[in-house]
């Protein structure tokens, strides 16, 4: 429910939005026009947020019969050089990510949300960060990447959105803006940028051949040669993308002997123990990943080779990305982890306290 | 002011989450950070509803409030619950026509208010939260009760502007008693 009109199409106001509205509203400001989904909690203000919202731009939402029926139907839109979303979480996800390798294999721009929820299997509708492998590590079949956002909170869902239509473009690759419930749920105040017209198909679109030499967007290369020469520019793009793509935020790092590592909602708890930290006199920063993949895998081990004694991991999971913090710190300085799974979301009393026994010895 | 952290509880369909709303919209007229989270798993079955509020002078950390500044509680269930997490010196708002027990804590403003029975006297039930968040805003200060009912005129908007004045009765009706309780507790 937003108060203020969102037919105001110049930047706004801070407004007070849901992080899933906040979401869609970004992403119709970003020149998206085409939306296709099945519901599911804790993302299900999205669809329908874009079901309202879209007409008024000229745009299309349309409810698919499945999770697998979108994820085409965003294949198709994006073949056509239009600017599309999908969003689902957890279960609904996993459903797409067929679609999401044959969008890689075609070369196609798409923006997919997951609001994670609890799992395995259905679990429940609560926050969680444990389909943080699926995104970064793959998720369907081939050698692929995908940039990987995580926001952490509702103005930064909105800014990511944009940008992430923005590197799909760019890349010719899909995008992830990866949530929890917990983000999809709150309300905080958000200020949108101006509404972006729709731009023009690309000139690699499928938009019928008349009058040009034809098109042709595919992801089969029958023969050995013809598809190692497709992965091997797939890995140059990704290389590329590892490369000038990485975003982080680092929190009072400099000189702290213990750098926790947090994204998403666990990084705003993690924060607000930081603080609490701090307010003893314990030597702790923050270190958050904005991008999991790109993975900021160098200013972590920049910390390792300097002033960090230690580091700790804090996941709504049982412990992935903990995996991307001790490849980056490759052994010069222990890792620990800690986590809560299945929907538990930790206090920042609690964590304050892992932070207190990791610094009870040589720590200060 | 520095950070409030609050809850609202109570049944569903007694306001809590607008409530909190409200509260949320009044920080952001007020230009102070704020967030506004619910409660949307299961403990919202069985008829029970929360939101965590807070609102600061600095940007917000954890949107989830675990030791909160201040508590309402709508109902009996929710006295129980979060009674024991408000911080020593923070605020406890009790509706007591729905909550009888008396708070055992001596380490609380405890606001006791019948907010259900005023609204009923008032001619609407559903404006016992307005009256709730009238006593928590004596009790607290944490925003102007005219930022509340600024907020309130652009929540309802044109169409349903005519439950402004009853909303701004309870509201009152709340902050007359909470400041009265509050006064007598002083001398």
């Amino acid at each position: 429910m937003a108060i203020a009109a969102t037919q105001a199409e110049p930047a706004t106001e801070a407004l007070l939005y849901k992080g899933n509205e906040a979401l869609g509203e970004a992403a119709v400001r970003a020149g998206c026009r085409f939306f296709f989904g099945y519901p599911i909690t804790p993302q299900s203000e999205l669809p329908a947020y874009m079901a309202r919202r879209l007409p008024e731009v000229g745009g299309v939402y349309l409810q698919a019969e499945s999770e697998v029926a979108a994820i085409n139907m965003v294949l198709g839109a994006s073949a056509a050089g239009v600017r599309v979303m999908t969003s689902s979480s957890g279960p609904g996800f996993s459903l797409k990510q067929e679609g999401i390798s044959y969008l890689v294999g075609c070369e196609l721009p798409a923006v997919l949300v997951n609001i994670m929820r609890g799992g395995p299997g259905l679990g429940n509708i609560l926050p969680s960060q444990a389909d943080y492998f699926q995104a970064t590590k793959g998720g369907g079949h081939g050698d692929y990447r995908l940039i990987v956002l995580a926001p952490a909170g509702v103005q930064e869902l909105a800014d990511l959105t944009g940008l992430a239509f923005d590197l799909a473009d760019v890349y010719r690759n899909p995008v992830i803006v990866l949530g929890d419930g917990l983000l999809g749920q709150m309300m905080e105040p958000v200020r949108f940028p101006a509404l972006r017209p729709a731009p023009d198909p690309p000139d690699w679109a499928l938009t019928g051949a008349r009058g040009r030499p034809r098109r042709l967007i595919t992801s089969i290369h029958l023969a050995a040669e013809a598809l190692e020469a497709h992965n091997q520019r797939l890995q140059a793009k990704f290389a590329r993308m590892a490369e000038r793509e990485t975003r982080w935020e680092a929190v009072e790092t400099e000189g702290a002997r213990l750098v926790v590592v947090a994204y998403g909602t666990a990084s705003r708890i993690a924060r607000a123990a930081v603080e609490l930290a701090r307010e003893e006199g314990l030597p702790v920063g923050l270190l958050r990943p904005i991008t999991l993949w790109p993975f900021p895998a160098k200013p972590l081990a920049e910390l390792a080779g300097g002033d960090a004694a230690r580091f700790l991991a804090v996941e709504l999971s049982a412990g992935q990305m903990v995996e991307d913090v001790r490849l980056a710190v490759a052994g010069r300085a222990p890792v620990e982890f800690y986590g809560r799974m299945g929907g538990a979301v930790p206090t920042p009393r609690e964590i304050l306290e892992v932070i207190r026994r990791q610094l009870g010895g040589d720590g200060r | 002011m520095a950070t409030h952290e609050i809850i609202i509880a109570g049944f569903g369909g007694q306001g809590v989450l607008t409530a909190g709303q409200l509260l949320a919209y009044a920080g952001l007229a007020e230009k102070k950070h704020v967030s506004w989270f619910p409660a949307y798993g299961p403990e919202q079955r069985g008829g029970t509803a929360n939101c965590s509020v807070v609102l600061s002078d600095r940007p917000v950390s954890s949107p989830v409030v675990s030791e909160p500044t201040a508590v309402v509680a709508m109902n009996q269930p929710s006295v129980d619950r979060f009674e024991p997490l408000v911080r020593a010196g923070g605020a406890l708002v009790v509706n007591t026509s729905l909550a009888r027990r008396k708070s055992p804590r001596q380490d609380l403003t405890v606001v006791e208010v019948p907010a259900t029975e005023i609204a009923g006297e008032l001619g609407n039930l559903r404006v016992a939260n307005l009256v709730a968040v009238g006593a928590l805003l004596a009790a607290t200060g944490a925003v102007r009760p005219e930022s509340v009912l600024e907020a309130l005129k652009k929540l309802l908007g044109p169409g349903k502007a005519a439950l402004l004045p009853l909303n701004r009765k309870a509201l009152e009706r709340g902050l007359a008693i909470g400041r009265r309780l509050l006064a007598a507790a002083e001398t």
